[in-house]
């Protein structure tokens, strides 16, 4: 489904990493592993089409992306939060679905963010949320963004242990039902099997 | 198309969490505008000549205070990128977000601005043109401008860089806008000054968003 | 087909491309200094002097080919700022970048010497003719370009995104000129214009042809000057510009 060859990619003078390759079936993970700045990010980035790449390929579906397809199936989170200060878990979660073309009830959005933990917590906003519980709002997209590839940048960070292992079963439910993944952590994965990439 | 009026009705509402950046703009238009009585003096005939010209640079530089604003809070907290990456087209979106923009900074300057030239001395019939050029206008400007943000996102010097590249842009803009109500005064009739204005907005709202577009995908790499 | 022409601007690498400029410079420079004396020589001794304006009409031998000049110069930075940008190929930024100062120096000098000759013609130092008003939006235009692309550290996106600045400037030229003229036609009638010099003579137009020649030979001698110069700026770290440099 996720074919990658030959990747190369340099910031500025330094050349990064050059030859990186990986496949990737229906319920298999990547752990992409390496120190900082190796380029666990950039990684990221060519793969989800932010940035180019200096040479190689990412197929997807056996279609050179980024195509149409490749964005409905993916979801990717990064660094950023991601999420609007000024408005509630409820209304960010709502209205990045109706942005990626989604119609999201409320229901449907109450139930991610409880089964992240956010229960009562849905009308606040964002801005006095805690660090760790802004990270549970983005997390929410993946319950409700429907995709099959979810690319997640060092998504571990800030969250308690309750949260990495809540974080942990999501990702092997999504594996189970055929879902894919790739994730960057300098940190052990709660996620049993999975390729590892040495940056 | 529901994307796109998904985009706007979230730029709205987060408008109306952050009410003063968006009075900012329009009470910069009404205290600029008043400035020039102040500094030129109060003589009729003088004003109502100045008139089309002063009102039309007071919007254009009120319109150039709310765009470093348009993508900025977007790029930092990452929901641009999200926005990139989603299945909607960027353009659709970026589209979306060009016309909230006109929406919050652009509609009040139409709807402002009968009350400002009552203040020169303008009758009726010239306020008419003015708001009917400044309505065709406006959007023009939110549209072109949203590609010198876009250009802009996270440089050094954002602000005054964007009035350099924006500025020189606006002009056919401002030589058209202000010249209809200049002609209809004259009795000329603003006919053509008019529909050259609706030519150009029809033109920007294909090529704007394009370029705004792929202006921000080079400023995400 | 496609294919081949990517191979040929690959081929264009900054690396060939250095020494092939390098070559080519002192012919520009030979040319422009042959097309230029025989361009004066003409404009100052061949060409009759003016019945109406005397001998401050001279010059337009160097007013209007800098004009010319000043629009060529944003067409050609366009043209390679839109092929960078359509084959991702790194010498087309190079060049843009490279064009940008030469077209604003010759719109610079294109409005200083219209303001020389507005001076003894009109008796002022600036009128809003459309021409020069044009002229001056253009300078602008340039002054833009070159300011994003300093902004902007990466020299990638610089390219990049003064590329879509300059083809979002093409599109607009052809509107800010129409309109600045039919602004002009309004407000002024038709008081001034510099574009209605008594008929011209043909001497005339070969001086301001040779010039115009010399400020071709010029540009070019001095953006391959300018290309060679980002070049081994960009370059600095690979192995070949140690080389050449050593």
């Amino acid at each position: 489904m996720l074919n990658v060859s030959d990747l190369a990619c340099s910031r500025g003078e330094r050349r990064l990493f050059a030859n990186v390759g990986f496949s990737l079936a229906p319920g298999e993970w990547l752990h992409v592993q390496g120190e900082n700045g190796a380029g666990k990010t950039s990684l990221m980035r060519l793969l989800v089409g932010l940035s180019p790449a200096d040479a190689g390929t990412i197929l997807w579906r056996n279609e050179p992306t980024p195509s149409a397809e490749f964005r409905r199936d993916m979801i990717y989170l990064g660094h950023h939060a991601a999420v609007k200060e000024d408005l509630t878990p409820l209304e960010n979660l709502r209205l990045a679905a109706a942005l990626d073309g989604i119609e999201l009830d409320e229901h449907a959005s109450m139930a991610a963010l409880i089964r992240l933990g956010l229960r009562g917590r849905e009308e606040l906003p964002v801005r006095v949320l805690s660090a760790g519980q802004k990270r549970r709002v983005l997390l929410a997209r993946l319950l409700t963004r429907p995709a099959v590839l979810w690319v997640l940048d060092e998504a571990f960070n800030a969250l308690d242990v309750s949260a990495v292992k809540l974080l942990g079963e999501l990702i092997g439910e999504h594996l189970a039902v055929g879902g894919m993944a790739v994730l960057t952590s300098h940190q052990p994965l709660p996620v049993p099997g999975g390729k590892a990439l040495m940056l | 198309m529901n994307s796109f009026l998904a985009t706007v009705r979230r730029d709205l509402l987060l408008a109306m969490r952050r009410k003063s950046e968006v009075l900012t703009a329009v009470f910069f238009f009404v205290i600029v505008t008043s400035l020039f009585p102040l500094g030129i003096g109060p003589e009729p005939a003088l004003l109502r000549k100045i008139a089309p010209g002063i009102l039309w640079v007071a919007a254009l530089l009120a319109t150039l205070l709310g765009l470093p604003r348009l993508f900025a809070a977007d790029h930092v907290d990452g929901t641009l990128e999200q926005m990139a990456l989603s299945p909607s087209p960027l353009g659709l979106l970026v589209a979306g977000k060009i016309l909230a923009h006109w929406l919050l900074c652009g509609l009040p300057l139409v709807l402002l601005a009968p009350v400002l030239g009552v203040q020169f001395d303008l009758d009726a019939s010239a306020l008419g043109i003015l708001m009917l050029a400044l309505l065709l206008g406006t959007p023009l400007l939110s549209l072109i401008g949203a590609i010198g943000a876009a250009l802009t996102l996270g440089v050094r010097g954002g602000g005054v860089l964007l009035a350099l590249l924006v500025l020189p842009l606006y002009i056919p803009a401002l030589i058209f806008g202000a010249g209809a109500v200049e002609a209809h005064i004259a009795g000329l009739g603003a006919g053509g000054h008019l529909s050259l204005l609706a030519a150009m907005l029809a033109l920007a709202v294909f090529f704007a968003p394009w370029a705004t577009t792929a202006a921000l995908r080079v400023a995400l790499e | 087909m496609r294919q081949s022409i990517i191979q040929w601007f690959k081929f264009g690498s900054p690396q060939s491309f250095y020494p092939l400029a390098g070559r080519m410079i002192p012919w520009f420079w030979a040319a422009a200094i042959a097309f230029g004396i025989a361009g004066l020589w003409i404009s100052f001794f061949v060409a009759p002097t003016d019945a109406q304006q005397g001998e401050g009409y001279r010059i337009i031998f160097v007013h209007v080919p800098a004009s010319w000049m000043s629009m060529f110069l944003y067409l050609i930075m366009a043209f390679w700022a839109g092929l960078g940008l359509a084959l991702n190929t790194r010498v087309s930024g190079m060049m843009a970048q490279a064009i940008a100062p030469t077209g604003a120096l010759m719109a610079l000098l294109s409005l200083w010497t219209g303001a020389l000759w507005g001076k003894p013609m009109w008796g002022a130092w600036w009128v809003w003719d459309a021409r020069l008003t044009s002229e001056l939006i253009l300078f602008f235009l340039y002054l833009g370009f070159m300011a994003l692309q300093a902004a902007i550290d990466d020299p990638r996106r610089a390219d990049k995104a003064g590329a879509i600045l300059a083809l979002v400037g093409v599109v607009n030229i052809p509107i800010i000129y129409f309109s600045v003229k039919w602004w002009n036609t309004l407000h002024q009638g038709s008081t001034i214009n510099m574009n209605k010099a008594p008929s011209m003579a043909h001497t005339m137009l070969w001086g301001m042809l040779l010039m115009a020649l010399c400020f071709w030979m010029y540009s070019i001698a001095v953006a391959l000057t300018r290309v060679r110069a980002i070049i081994l700026e960009r370059e600095r770290h690979t192995e070949w510009v140690k080389h050449a440099v050593a």
